[in-house]
């Protein structure tokens, strides 16, 4: 096994990381905020995935571009379903709040099921086959653009909740909910932006996300897992811990295929949550509350 | 006295069932008393003790593994195996519970690492050649018109009467743990832990010892699984959703109470078991019409009954018992 095989694949599992990352991203911001595990993550990137597939099928619309309408139309609808349903639930208990996702994440992979049959979709572009050689060194034109778009979206909500006053005002509401009362903010309406904001995020990863891989329902509840092992072992609530697990995982699920087997590679991921759980159960960049 | 009779009265229609209905019927109440069976087992740690388990399918799929591997491997029948198969869960929760509590892992995370556990161990099992890995496990099935009690192969009356022992076995366990010492202690640490542990209550210990009760009960369930369905592939037993459906049950039908994860079993495999005949009825047979039904369902009961079906139904009823 040669180092530049290794390389390869790290690179690769590096590239792949930051979109798993930015999936994560939004349930680690949901969860930081409005203190709710959205167990419907998973599912929700299914559909945005399914969006990107049905936008290039119709307007041979390029899934990067595609991430802008179907993020706008997530937001939206993530803006409802937190004023509409999930606000309610805020101060029930977990096992409550985890059958309501539950809920929400059964109509949502029945409903990409009713409507695209249990088939693998996925769209074609035109440099999806193509690489660039840096040497001995070979990258995947689709992933690199995948990446990048992915860490441009991150740096726009980092750049959001650290400049905006609205994004100052959520952050204020995640540090302590009744100060942020007292001080005249509305932090319903707050709760249903951060939702939503999630939900963008998850929007554009399923986007990037239909260059990497085909997209089919059963997809929806292991990517619900996989986005709870990143941000547990990046640190739950953490953005830039987020980024980091995602990157974490990607990389070590790309080894382990590499040096195990394929299908060994979510049980390395797992094994990782367990540690950190154990050893450092706030996460490697979080901070305990 | 009220409570007594219709208990006399639901305990009679349930030993008469087997004459007087259909073995269709039979499943399906048969399925319905799986899960209040696994339903109370996880309510012990949900309910008692306030600890939320999302991955009750591990010992459901230990219990059945190792019941199943005894048998077919080496011929030791299920009513040894489930002592094996009781060891094994108990270990498998006392170590998730030891390592838990003892770092302090509590709520959310709590319930994030008994996924993972459950994960990591369906994983596992895919890769043990020796179990069949992800080609399953198979039992040898048998004409079912004899009835084997020692070996668990029959009729599926007898399927029926097992498990209705067991969910009563399970319904008088809990009914006597609430009443217990540790009945008592893990109200106190489901309520307020520290309050709790200011009083002097162990709460390590004991919410070691609601896992470890959890856990030994779900075997049970495994086991009949195995013997009762013949395969066991790690993709569907150890599956999260396994998870989920043994708590919508307790969730549906009330979280902490004695009758809840009864009622919400009975009223949750009536709910999807008539939503597949009107969906077949209706000639809508698109996979995944029942499940969005079913979703839907759930959604408006969480929604509107916050505490489940029996605690209001018990009241409607004056059947509520003195706090």
């Amino acid at each position: 096994m040669s180092a530049t095989l290794v390389a390869n694949v790290v690179i690769s599992g590096l590239l792949t990381g930051l979109v798993y990352g930015l999936m994560a991203l939004g349930l680690s911001v949901i969860f930081g905020v409005v203190r709710v595990v959205n167990f419907a993550h998973g599912e929700m990137m299914t559909v945005a995935m399914y969006a990107a597939v049905l936008l290039f099928g119709a307007f041979r619309l390029d899934p990067i571009l595609a991430a802008l309408p179907v993020a706008v139309l997530f937001f939206a609808v993530g803006y409802a379903l937190q004023a509409g349903l999930i606000n309610p639930f805020i101060t029930r208990p977990e096992h409550s709040q985890f059958i309501l996702l539950v809920a929400v994440a059964t109509i949502l992979s029945n409903v990409t099921l009713m409507a695209f049959g249990p088939d693998a979709h996925s769209v074609q572009t035109d440099y999806q086959l193509d690489s660039w050689a840096l040497g001995q060194i070979i990258v995947d034109k689709a992933r690199v653009f995948a990446a990048l778009s992915a860490l441009a979206t991150t740096a726009g909500l980092f750049a959001f909740f650290r400049f905006s006053r609205i994004g100052t005002a959520i952050r204020a509401c995640a540090d302590n909910h009744l100060g942020a009362r007292i001080v005249g903010l509305n932090v319903k309406h707050l709760y249903a932006l951060t939702f939503g904001l999630g939900a963008a995020c998850v929007a554009v990863a399923g986007c990037m996300m239909t260059l990497l891989v085909e997209v089919s329902p059963s997809l929806g509840p292991s990517y619900t897992l996989l986005g709870f092992v990143i941000v547990i072992v990046g640190g739950l609530g953490s953005m830039p811990g987020a980024l980091l697990g995602g990157v974490l995982i990607g990389v070590s699920e790309a080894l382990a295929g590499l040096f195990i087997d394929p299908s060994a590679k979510s049980m390395i991921s797992f094994a990782l949550l367990i540690v950190v759980l154990l050893f450092r159960p706030q996460g490697l960049l979080g901070s305990r509350t | 006295m009220k409570a007594r009779l219709l208990m006399a009265a639901l305990a009679a229609v349930l030993i008469a069932l087997p004459w007087m209905a259909g073995n269709y019927v039979l499943s399906v109440a048969t399925l319905a008393l799986y899960f209040a069976f696994t339903g109370q087992a996880w309510n012990v740690m949900m309910g008692f003790a306030g600890q939320l388990s999302l991955g009750h399918s591990l010992y459901v799929g230990l219990g059945a593994y190792a019941a199943a591997a005894l048998f077919t491997k080496f011929g030791i029948g299920p009513w040894a195996g489930i002592w094996l198969a009781m060891a094994l869960c108990v270990a498998a929760g006392a170590a998730i519970g030891l390592l838990a509590f003892r770092f302090g892992i509590s709520g959310v995370y709590f319930a994030l690492l008994t996924i993972a556990f459950a994960e990591f161990t369906r994983i596992g099992f895919d890769h043990i050649g020796w179990l069949g890995g992800p080609g399953g496990l198979f039992l040898k099935v048998e004409q079912r018109t004899s009835i084997d009690l020692a070996d668990l192969r029959g009729t599926p009356a007898m399927f029926y009467y097992v498990m209705l022992a067991f969910t009563a076995g399970a319904f008088a366990l809990c009914a006597w743990l609430l009443r217990s010492r540790a009945g008592y202690y893990w109200q106190a640490i489901r309520e307020d832990e520290d309050a709790a542990r200011a009083l002097g209550i162990n709460t390590f210990r004991w919410k070691l010892l609601a896992v470890a009760i959890s856990a030994a009960m779900t075997s049970f369930a495994g086991v009949f699984f195995a013997f009762y369905y013949n395969n066991l592939f790690p993709e569907q037993i150890f599956h999260i959703s396994q998870s989920i459906e043994i708590i919508l049950g307790p969730i549906v039908g009330g979280v902490g109470s004695l009758f809840g994860p009864i009622l919400g079993a009975a009223l949750l495999t009536a709910l999807a078991d008539s939503l597949n005949n009107m969906v077949s009825a209706m000639g809508w047979d698109i996979p995944g019409v029942k499940q969005v039904f079913y979703g839907v369902i759930l959604l408006l009961v969480v929604m509107f009954l916050p505490n489940g079906i029996w605690p209001p139904l018990a009241k409607r009823l004056g059947l509520e018992r003195k706090a």
